[in-house]
């Protein structure tokens, strides 16, 4: 599996991305606050946070007895960058063109 | 402040890279390197602690109207090359960044199996919400870049294939 197939399979279930939106919003979080939020086991949401880890999509961090998760974009950042800025780039300055045009109209 | 509260300011950030670790600390410390990658500024270190750290702007960001002879200025604290770096660092590129005042950034360099290289920035960002928002990328929209996502991103071609990104 390449590095982007274990990003894409990481994103590819709404627990691990409703966890990282948790992240995004705030950051450097425990295993116990995360779980908190989930109807899920504590087991079940360590398993989770393992398929982000292995992705490099969150990077833990120890801050004395705590383990701390923080989100780590770099990986999407990579994706967005190589592959999908490829097809999309041109919709998007169009559009964002035609939003500068209509906007500057009085 | 409590452990949970310093954790919500920082931010990390982690990529791997197809370099050596010494290939990685001079692409971060050698202004003929920070040229060609990111916000293309030119860095002068002064790689002791207590050494001054300063960021100038490349030739594009200079032409910017306004843009100060200094952009980034910081202290050293901590060098060991090519594996950790320690430093304070200060957004001097308007007034506000500024009075938010000086924040630590820390970039480790850990070499893995395969020939590749773990480079992680570690970035506390406690009483510098601006900034924060900044660097994540938060203004990407407004032409301000991409924060250290992007920079890292671009690092990462640079090294790997001699070019940055396209754009």
């Amino acid at each position: 599996m390449t590095d982007d197939d274990r990003v894409f399979k990481a994103l590819a279930d709404p627990t691990r991305r409703f966890l990282l939106d948790r992240l995004f919003q705030r950051d450097g979080r425990t295993l116990t606050e995360l779980e908190s939020e989930l109807e899920m086991t504590r087991f079940g949401v360590m398993k989770h946070l393992r398929v982000l880890e292995d992705a490099g999509l969150v990077v833990t961090s120890r801050s004395g007895r705590e383990k701390l998760h923080f989100l780590n974009p770099v990986p999407i950042r990579l994706i967005h960058d190589r592959w999908i800025d490829k097809y999309t780039e041109r919709q998007i300055s169009a559009l964002t063109n035609l939003k500068n045009e209509l906007e500057d109209k009085p | 402040m409590t452990t949970a509260e310093t954790a919500q300011t920082t931010q990390v950030y982690r990529i791997y890279i197809k370099a050596t670790p010494e290939a990685i600390w001079d692409a971060i410390t050698k202004p003929e390197w920070t040229e060609r990658y990111g916000y293309a500024a030119k860095v002068e270190y002064d790689l002791r602690p207590g050494g001054a750290y300063r960021a100038l702007p490349g030739a594009e960001m200079a032409a910017v109207e306004g843009v100060p002879d200094v952009v980034v200025d910081g202290e050293v604290i901590e060098a060991d090359p090519p594996r950790k770096l320690v430093q304070t660092w200060r957004m001097l590129m308007d007034p506000e960044l500024e009075a938010e005042g000086f924040t630590r950034l820390t970039h480790e360099i850990e070499p893995i199996e395969g020939g590749s290289t773990k480079l992680t920035i570690i970035h506390e960002l406690e009483g510098a919400p601006r900034l924060a928002n900044l660097v994540s990328g938060g203004l990407e929209g407004t032409g301000a870049g991409g924060g250290w996502a992007w920079v890292l991103s671009d690092l990462k071609s640079v090294l790997e294939t001699g070019k940055p990104l396209a754009g």
